[in-house]
């Protein structure tokens, strides 16, 4: 059986799914447009039932082509998500907007529950509900009283489904029928025509609303023009600290653990391709999806708190004004601070903007804020190319080149989305209209749940992605056309034990003469020609292939092709060596302009495969990924090439 | 028609009662979320820079961008300061 989980957002509808499914989740699709499927199932002895929870909206018609599931699946018995049951959560606490929806859906002549949510909030506001008038007026549904937030009333909705009866064809609204999808001027009669009789009910509830001053003292400084952004910044750097607190250490000890689980297997397996290929192309492959966890799980932790408390949608009220000329949203304030730290939870957490174009083009413009994997990067360059002077008395040159850095990808990102807003065409206009739910302590199972099911997703929706990028660009590092590859290793082995040179040297001489002769080293000679005007040579060229995997393999893949030893952090070795580095014509390689450029480079290019899966995942779509490479690649060339033609 | 006020013009504070809700592709929206006629509400704060605004709607707090708000026609009922 069928079960739609339906109801106004901020009703506590997904504590209702939580609820009843708990972890038995799945996170599916919707035919044709970017909301997930969120399915669960029903402990039930007797019968199977999946209940489905679609998007929170105020009335089955659609504004938007996202929150068409409600009405297609509702109204076509055709439809695979076409509900035997439908269970409709209604906030009791403003019962009047609430039965907008579940008239509607109590209309469609479907068995149908209303589960009257927040009862307890309703009481403290001195409402008191009347079950039975409710029950006279909707005579063919179950009515349950329940209160998510604490678990109370699974086992009365549980029943409420077995006590459910085929319609005997009773109607709220008698002479109307539910609108075409595309008739706006029948939706507005019908939606007038149901809260003219929903207002004249007034026998439902013996307390008449007052205005609420819940909340207020608290909005008074969270939403002042002052304070509130203030606020707002001090929650985001406790935030930021706690990321690169905590995230650190469970990533290192990812990093070793997968190192070790490679080590182990190469000496437990037979030597041969296979080997290879579980030990340095599938391992390493599924550890670099796993490294991402910790970032993601605590930085959906964070918002999810935020998010409960009723504190994000305060965020997005003093935003909105801000962010909107840029063709954003006030809710793209998140995901794109979020992307400070790792733009995957950054493109994830976009999902929560309806509006189709502002969530585009937050995700088109999310992975030019500087991540924390470009880091490693900027580090080594600036240690390579800037002086550690002091400027004005009290300014590092290289604390100010980082900054910089930062600050340039910040402004890009907010040029982009301006020009993504001249570019992208759409029907909808973009609008707000969002409600500020009064402040609760969080709900740490709901919490929980949402950090658990985005591990999920990105594990299983995105790790495959990043899987078959790792191998494919495993084998073309390791692979070379003929027996290239291994006459340039073996002369490079002969010449070291000739020249008696230590086994470990010898080792890393022929790891870099390996990774030259490979399908990558050949590639990165190839290229040469069009990057030299941004000042780079094949070797950076290797790299930056090899970097398309993450951005902070550039570090490693350098140590690699100077064969030095990675000496951790601090890359003392390759930096001398790259220092060294002349070339033909007996100029430096790394000179200022090279560098710099270099550095740009690494702001604007999309060199990472774990975001450009997760964006195909978000977009359900290929083109908007591609588009990313492209545009975003266009981007870090031409700018690089401006930087070293400034600077040489 | 002569007491209405758009309901972006509203001060802080203020109470009004809403008369009509103005044709535009939105106004089923607005009906949705509880903006009928009739209904009370009262301004309870604008964001910085005055844009969006924020008020009580017979018991729940809705925020409104302004060339939203200004499809809700109103009648300022009261001067009240919160």
């Amino acid at each position: 059986m069928k079960i739609a989980l339906l109801g106004n957002p901020n009703t506590g509808k997904s504590s209702v799914f939580n609820m009843l499914t708990g972890l038995r989740q799945n996170v599916g699709n919707f035919p044709g447009v970017t909301v997930d499927k969120k399915t669960g199932k029903l402990p039930s002895k007797t019968e199977n039932h999946d209940i489905i929870d679609f998007p929170g909206t105020y009335s089955i018609y659609p504004r938007s082509k996202d929150e068409q599931v409600v009405y297609t699946s509702l109204m076509d018995p055709q439809n695979a998500n076409y509900p035997d049951i439908n269970i409709v959560v209604v906030d009791a606490a403003n019962l009047e907007r609430n039965l907008l929806l579940f008239t509607q859906i109590y209309d469609l002549q479907r068995p149908t529950i209303m589960v009257l949510n927040m009862v307890d909030l309703a009481k403290r506001r001195n409402k008191k509900i009347n079950i039975s008038a409710l029950q006279e007026l909707f005579p063919e549904a179950e009515i349950v009283e329940t209160n998510a937030r604490v678990r109370l009333g699974k086992q009365r909705i549980l029943d409420a489904i077995s006590r459910l009866k085929a319609r005997a064809g009773h109607s709220f609204l008698s002479d109307s029928k539910i609108a075409e999808i595309d008739d706006v001027a029948a939706q507005e009669e019908e939606t007038e025509a149901r809260f003219k009789k929903i207002a004249s009910l007034t026998d439902l509830e013996t307390e008449k609303k007052q205005l609420v001053s819940r909340s207020k003292k608290l909005d008074k400084i969270l939403v002042h023009p002052f304070f509130g952004y203030l606020i707002f910044a001090a929650i985001l750097i406790v935030i930021f600290q706690f990321i690169y607190a905590f995230a650190a250490l469970p990533m290192d000890m990812i990093d070793t653990g997968f190192a070790s689980i490679a080590a182990w297997l190469r000496e437990v397996m037979p030597m041969g391709i296979l080997s290879d290929l579980v030990t340095q192309g599938i391992v390493p492959g599924i550890g670099g999806i796993v490294i991402f966890i910790p970032q993601i799980a605590l930085l959906f932790f964070f918002i999810a708190i935020l998010e409960e408390t009723g504190y994000l949608s305060r965020v997005v009220f003093i935003m909105d004004r801000l962010m909107r000329p840029l063709g954003l949203n006030g809710k793209s304030v998140v995901p794109l601070l979020s992307s400070v730290a790792c733009a995957i939870p950054g493109v994830m957490s976009a999902r929560t903007i309806s509006d189709w174009k502002e969530r585009m083009i937050t995700i088109m413009v999310a992975p030019l804020m500087s991540c924390s994997a470009r880091i490693p990067v900027y580090t080594l360059l600036i240690a390579l190319v800037i002086p550690s002077e002091t400027v004005f008395g009290i300014f590092n040159v290289q604390g100010l080149v980082l900054f910089g850095l930062y600050a340039l990808g910040t402004i890009s990102a907010l040029l982009v989305a301006l020009v993504f807003k001249w570019l992208l065409k759409t029907r909808e206009k973009g609008f707000l209209m969002l409600e500020m739910p009064s402040y609760k302590p969080p709900q740490w199972g709901n919490v929980g749940l949402v950090v658990w099911e985005k591990i999920k997703v990105f594990v299983w929706d995105a790790g495959k992605i990043i899987l078959a990028i790792s191998i494919i660009l495993w084998v073309l590092a390791t692979y070379g056309p003929g027996d290239k590859m291994e006459l340039a290793a073996n002369e490079v082995r002969q010449n070291g034990i000739a020249q008696n040179l230590p086994q470990s040297e010898i080792d890393r001489d022929v790891a870099s003469a390996e990774l030259e002769n490979s399908f990558i080293g050949i590639m990165g000679r190839t290229i040469e020609p069009v990057i030299e005007p941004l000042g780079y040579d094949w070797k950076i060229g290797i790299s930056l292939i090899t970097s398309f995997a993450a951005r902070e393999v550039f570090v490693g893949s350098m140590a690699t092709i100077y064969a030095v030893q990675d000496d951790g952090n601090r890359n003392v070795p390759l930096i001398e060596k790259m220092r060294d580095e002349k070339r033909d014509n007996g100029a430096v390689v790394y000179s200022l302009a090279a560098g710099a450029s270099l550095m740009v480079f690494y702001v604007f290019a999309m060199q990472c495969m774990a975001t450009l899966a997760v964006v195909k995942r978000e977009t359900k779509s290929w083109k908007w990924p591609i588009l990313q490479v492209v545009y975003m690649g266009v981007l870090a060339y031409l700018a690089s090439w401006i930087t070293f033609i400034l600077l040489s | 028609m002569k007491n209405h006020t758009p309901l972006s013009e509203i001060n802080v504070g203020q109470t009004a009662i809403i008369q009509n809700v103005r044709a535009s592709e939105l106004k089923v929206k607005l009906m949705e979320r509880g903006l009928i006629k009739g209904k009370t509400l009262q301004l309870l704060y604008r964001a910085p820079f005055g844009d969006p605004i924020a008020f009580d709607v017979e018991g729940y707090v809705l925020s409104l961008r302004l060339d939203e708000a200004m499809l809700i026609d109103v009648e300022i009922k009261t001067e009240d300061g919160l």
